[in-house]
């Protein structure tokens, strides 16, 4: 079944199964592997993506359910090659991460709190990342590299909208 | 060498890896695809044990995409038995159930197929015919004289069974004023990493060579690979350069690589086994320890703990690899921080229809530590004495190191009441009580934990030969080589995986530490097997000590060259070249970086007589202290022991029993730590790690003998709303035998956590007069306990 | 962990939708998704057809309708948490969004798909049950109203047939007055389906007497469950023991399940104790309107 997916700007034209998750699509068919298969039932948040901004769950939507959408993946992220987004950076200045393996759907999550909360305390940092599973660091310096993307975010001279680039 | 003295150890410097994983870079085995390749996907046994009567796979086969249906028959005919970590070679191990099935999920036939998917729908059409056969679930039922026995061939469900007497234990019973007995039990949980075992294996048939893409962390995986499969050593190519996403122990998925490379040979494709959260959970054989402590303690009237007598008899599931071996490293600190006298220790390990264990962080520790800090607790309830200062009677003090405990192993530094002190003043342990009081005041239950512990580091075998004589292994080494092109730049090549412990940043660190060059500029590669020097891979928190360690020792062996190299060319004596940034001076006179790298690569005739050209060094280090087998069952284990302490405020409404964990104050004591970032991170992890142990996460069975918690809706892994926010209180306590003074920390909180939550549980009920002996804690246990004591009490009034 | 094969159709209409529905005896309908795939991935469900709903406009939307808030079957969850109406008008309901999943199910899931479902624990069925909102179904051409009192019959089936579409659900307005309302729930871990939950809504008289008070417990039974009992409370004064009292018999008769995760005394306790909580919460929230 044909699908027209916008991912990160770009129209992308696939061929799959109706039974293909976003996840395994985007992994398989698009070669994207930034996204995490981590349960696959819609638990641990490791294929997080962004669907028009908002974090969902790649593994719980099928490619031909996302037409439509701007979908957004952790290779949507970086500025530039070879550049960092300012959470992206936040989280490599406080090691907000270890093995990397939830890192894609942790920073996407920071990402989509910063966009539509400038300042956000921690206990809604906590919430925004609760959704997203981490087995290495029990969550403290992604609390903090959330933290200071935020100060950073404050601190930068560029429109909010734009600012989280 | 001071703290203050080092240049990029002990610095806050940002972790290399990081880089590539924050945009989503990261190489994991599932990310490497492979021309032509297929997918595996697996049939589970329904039953927890039966035999296999016949296999139909035509079915299966017929259908459309569907290339292979391999069967355990099959398999073992053309492979050897896995590696067995004890000595019991009648219970077999093979990737697929061979004649019977011994777990409810144990993979009974693999199907290859053009994907995932239709090798899953091909699964269903597999008809597999089974006869039923008694089984055993329970750990002590097992080894009741009429139970069921899960190996026949080897007649017992016991693998293991080893009693040590260390000192006159008998006699100090007999001599000591009280004695208490307990039980507590350690239920069966795992580190659950959040990518599950993945691998890709590629035959070459004109090559005679299997490449294998894993998600791997275990000592000894090509060998393991070449023997089961009846190949040369040369013929396995592990490739190390791919990220894991997380072990903590458990991915040694020896049986998945066996079963893969059997199938990409046979089959003459690329195999792709990616185990999906159900295999994993199931019959990824990466449960945890199971394990169920009967103690004694001796102590007088002060509190002092004289001797003890232990028994842990471990459930291991339904087959071994080195799971049992868990039993055995706990020996090197069965005393934990304490002065114990004597120790009595009787290990079992039990066979049972579940899945088997693999190896997880602490290696078995952690319950270890929960045991002994329940008893010490309990000593100071018996005597009304307060369990800080029952602790402090009873640790060996700072002047009294290095210290030798009964079983043979020798502490080696530390300063246990300086981190108690300072967890006490972070945590202001007065205004603590006196919170504590006032939720009771408002009707709420709240308790104070406590824990102290050792995480030994600088893992060896010390354990192997100790549990089994007919093991003589020694050796546990670790490898570096540094290489310094033409153009003077640095490349350091390690040679084992890494799951996230940031080894590239640790050997930078460390080689740069040495030349005086900026860590951030060394480049650090990851060779494929057959090009590596010897490894045994990141267990047993040793990577800060011997991969540090050989990096610190090939990069002092490429200083020694320079600095060679200039005495010859400023024609003076070796000791009076000063060396420093990289350069070498003597009198006055300075060789640069570059001038000395280019004579080593392009100046043969300006090298001292007889020196080779080029600029590399290599390293091969064995563990401090691993030189000797063990003597009348003592041993050096482990070289070095990092302490940690925990204190931390758990509330609980009565109504609910639903622990809060309202502050948590760790002090940790690793010696010089190389990275802050990511000791911290090592740490906060951990603790994570030990909340969901003794709080959430269980592989719990029905009477049935099927696993409850196959996915994560019920395996429920602690989110950031479970986890409080942590303090860590530092203190270093440089170990003696490290080059830096390091100690190992991948397994730090997680070995304390477990025993902090149940003390404070515990202390938060201790006014209700109940308590809680197994983990993990659920909030309904606690609900019902709490509310049975309410109605106890208020039928009294 | 993937779904056994399926046909995948987008309707155009809610017309097409119940045509396909009903030709198709093992279709089923998906909207957002969050329950459902899980239960396709591990093949506890294998429709041969998907009926994707979540994008016809005649489902969506919330809007006020005499004396209710109707909300559209495919309204997302996230949606519904936002929205002003549904702030003003049924604040049971905002105040129990918050708990349904976490916020990337609720991006996806919607309010119609949590009623459909009919999860014992789930939180909009709860409410539902407890203001004794109407769940609009159409089968075929025609359209019934059933009130959510009577929607659920156990864990995972309701009143819909099987070519049935739960097309919108009315939650009443809230009542004109000192209105309060009250939630909680206990959960192993926050965002886990609630082992207990009660919700409650309480209309207070000038007096401070309680002129109307609803109350309901999820996961207890096997289906969101309002406490009739409670209907007693009208001219107390809505003391704790007068709560107590009225529930009673409810909870006494509670046929709680027992599963790992919590006893069924466990349960039962505690649907008392988060039922009086949720009373008194909604008695304190009222009691400040003036």
């Amino acid at each position: 079944m044909k699908v027209d997916l916008n991912i990160n700007g770009v129209e992308r034209t696939v061929d799959v199964e109706p039974r293909t998750s976003l996840l395994d699509c985007l992994r398989g068919e698009l070669a994207l592997t930034g996204t995490r298969a981590g349960c696959e039932h819609g638990v641990c948040g490791a294929c997080t993506i962004l669907l028009d901004g908002e974090p969902v769950r790649s593994c719980l939507m099928f490619a031909v359910q996302a037409d439509g959408y701007e979908i957004t993946t952790i290779e949507g992220i970086a500025p530039a090659p070879g550049e960092l987004s300012v959470v992206q950076d936040a989280f490599v200045e406080k090691h907000g991460m270890q093995c990397g393996y939830c890192t894609s759907g942790m920073v996407l999550a920071a990402h989509a709190l910063l966009m539509r909360n400038a300042n956000p305390t921690d206990e809604e940092i906590r919430d925004a990342i609760s959704a997203n599973l981490c087995r290495c660091t029990g969550y403290g310096q992604i609390v903090e590299a959330i933290r200071l993307a935020a100060d950073n975010l404050a601190q930068s001279n560029v429109f909010p909208a734009e600012r989280v680039r | 060498m001071t703290e203050q003295g080092f240049r990029y150890i002990s610095k806050p410097r940002r972790v290399a890896e990081d880089r590539r994983f924050v945009v989503g870079r990261g190489r994991y085995a599932a990310d490497i695809r492979r021309p032509g390749e297929l997918a595996v996907a697996l049939v589970p046994s329904q039953h927890p044990c039966a035999r296999i009567v016949s296999i139909d796979a035509s079915a299966a086969l017929a259908m459309k995409g569907v290339r292979y249906v391999l069967t355990g028959e099959e398999l073992a005919a053309a492979t050897d038995p896995l590696m067995v970590g004890v000595d019991a070679p009648l219970v077999k191990r093979y990737p697929l159930a061979v004649g019977r099935t011994r777990y409810a999920g144990e993979w009974v036939a693999a199907v290859v197929a053009e994907t995932r998917a239709l090798a899953e729908d091909a699964t269903e059409k597999v008809v597999v015919k089974y006869e039923p056969i008694e089984y055993v679930i329970d750990g002590e039922a097992a080894i009741a004289p009429d139970a069921p026995l899960v190996h026949p061939d080897h007649g017992s469900n016991i693998v293991l069974e080893k009693r040590f007497v260390w000192g006159e234990v008998d006699e100090d019973f007999a001599k000591a004023p009280h004695s208490l007995s307990y039980r507590v039990k350690w239920g069966r949980s795992s580190t659950v990493p959040i990518e599950t075992f993945n691998l890709v294996a590629e035959w070459n048939p004109w090559q005679e060579i299997l490449d294998v893409w894993a998600s791997i962390q275990m000592p000894k995986y090509p060998d393991q690979i070449a023997r089961a499969l009846r190949i040369p050593y040369t013929s396995v190519r592990v490739h190390h350069d791919v990220d894991v996403g997380g072990s903590y122990g458990v991915k040694r998925g020896i049986k998945h690589t066996v079963l893969a490379g059997y199938l990409a040979r046979t089959l003459g494709a690329p195999i792709r086994l990616i185990e999906d959260r159900l295999e994993n959970m199931r019959a990824g054989d990466a449960h945890g320890p199971e394990r169920l402590f009967d103690v004694e303690m001796a102590y007088d009237d002060d509190g002092r703990i004289l001797s003890m007598r232990m028994r842990a008899l471990d459930n291991v599931g339904a087959y071994i690899g080195r799971s049992p071996l868990q039993l055995g490293k706990p020996v090197g600190a069965i005393v934990g921080p304490y002065k114990i006298g004597s120790v009595a220790y009787h290990a079992m390990a039990v066979l049972s229809n579940k899945t088997p264990q693999e190896a997880v962080r602490g290696f078995g520790q952690s319950p270890t530590n929960y045991a002994i800090e329940t008893g010490v607790e309990k000593v100071a309830e018996a005597l009304g004495l307060d369990r800080l200062e029952v602790r402090r009677r009873n640790f060996v003090k700072k002047d009294e190191f290095p210290y030798l405990i009964p079983s043979g192993t020798s502490y080696d530094s530390g300063d246990y009441d300086a981190v108690a002190d300072k967890v006490m003043a972070q945590i202001d342990w007065d205004a603590l009580v006196a919170e504590r009081d006032r939720l009771r005041g408002e009707g709420m239950l709240a308790g104070i934990g406590l824990s102290a512990c050792l995480e030994p580091g600088g893992g060896n075998s010390a354990f192997e030969p100790l549990l089994n004589e007919k093991n003589l292994t020694t050796t546990w080494m670790e490898s570096v080589r540094i290489n310094v092109d033409a153009l003077g730049g640095v490349t350091v090549a390690i040679h084992t995986t890494s799951s996230g412990q940031g080894h590239e940043t640790l050997v930078s660190s460390c080689v740069g530490e040495v030349l005086e060059i900026d860590p951030d500029t060394i480049r650090v590669v990851r060779p494929d097997s057959l090009a590596s020097l010897p490894s045994n891979s990141p267990v047993g928190s040793r990577m800060a000590i011997m991969m540090g360690g050989a990096a610190y020792r090939a990069a002092h062996k490429v200083k020694a060259k320079l600095i060679a190299v200039a005495a010859k060319n400023l024609d003076v004596a070796i000791d009076a070249v000063s060396y420093h940034d990289g350069n070498a001076s003597a009198g006055g006179r300075t060789l640069s970086w570059m001038e000395l790298v280019t004579i080593c690569h392009r100046g043969y005739h300006k090298l001292p007589a007889g020196m080779d050209p080029g600029l590399e060094a290599t390293d091969v280090m064995q563990v401090p202290g691993g030189e000797r087998l063990p003597e009348q069952g003592r041993t050096q284990m482990y070289p070095c022991y990092s302490f940690e302490f925990h204190a931390i405020l758990v509330v609980i409404d009565p109504a609910l029993g639903k622990p809060d964990i309202r502050r948590y104050v760790i002090g940790h004591d690793c010696g010089t730590v190389i990275n802050p970032h990511i000791v911290k991170g090592m740490t906060l992890g951990g603790i994570a790690h030990g909340i969901g142990a003794s709080l959430f996460e269980e592989f719990a069975y029905d009477e049935e003998g099927q696993l409850l918690t196959q996915s994560f809706m019920d395996y429920l892994l602690p989110s950031s709303h479970e986890v409080p926010a942590v303090e860590i209180v530092h203190h270093v306590s440089p170990s003696p035998h490290t080059v830096f003074g390091q100690k190992g920390s991948g397994e730090s909180g997680y070995l304390g956590s477990p025993a902090a939550i149940s003390s404070a549980v515990n202390d938060a009920v201790r006014p209700l007069g109940i308590r809680f002996d197994a983990l993990p804690i659920r909030i309904s246990a606690i609900g019902d306990a709490v509310a049975e004591a309410l109605e106890k009490t208020e039928g009294l009034q | 962990m993937k779904p056994a094969p399926f046909e995948y159709v987008r309707p155009a209409s809610l017309a097409e939708a119940c045509e396909l529905l009903a030709a198709n005896g093992d279709a089923r309908l998906i909207a957002g998704g969050q329950t459902l795939v899980p239960m396709l991935a591990m093949r506890l469900a294998r429709p041969s057809m998907l009926i994707d709903i979540a994008r016809l406009e005649e489902l969506r939307g919330i809007r006020a309708e005499d004396g209710a808030i109707v909300v559209g079957a495919v309204t997302r969850q996230a949606v519904a948490e936002r929205d002003p109406l549904v702030a003003r008008e049924v604040p049971l309901l905002a105040k129990a969004l918050p708990w349904v999943g976490h916020p990337p199910t609720r991006a996806r899931g919607t309010v119609g798909g949590s009623i459909a479902n009919a999860d014992p624990s789930a939180e909009i069925a709860l409410v539902a049950a407890t203001l004794g909102a109407e769940v609009v179904v159409r089968t075929g051409a025609d359209t019934e109203t059933i009130s959510a009192t009577e929607f659920f019959i156990g864990p995972m089936i309701t009143q819909v047939p099987p070519d049935g579409c739960v097309t919108a659900v009315r939650f009443p307005r809230r009542p004109a007055g000192r209105v309060g309302t009250g939630f909680g729930e206990i959960s192993v871990r926050r965002s886990d389906f609630a082992l207990v939950s009660a919700a409650a809504q309480v209309v207070l008289e000038a007096d401070g007497r309680c002129a109307e008070c609803f109350v309901a417990v999820g996961g207890a039974a096997d289906i969101p469950l309002r406490l009739e009992g409670a209907s007693a409370l009208a001219g107390t004064r809505l003391a704790d023991s007068d709560i107590a009292e009225a529930i009673a018999d409810d909870i006494a008769g509670l046929d709680t399940m027992s599963d790992l995760h919590a006893s069924g005394a466990y349960r039962r306790r505690v649907a008392r104790t988060l039922a009086m909580r949720a009373v008194a919460e909604a008695r304190e929230e009222a009691s400040r309107v003036h």
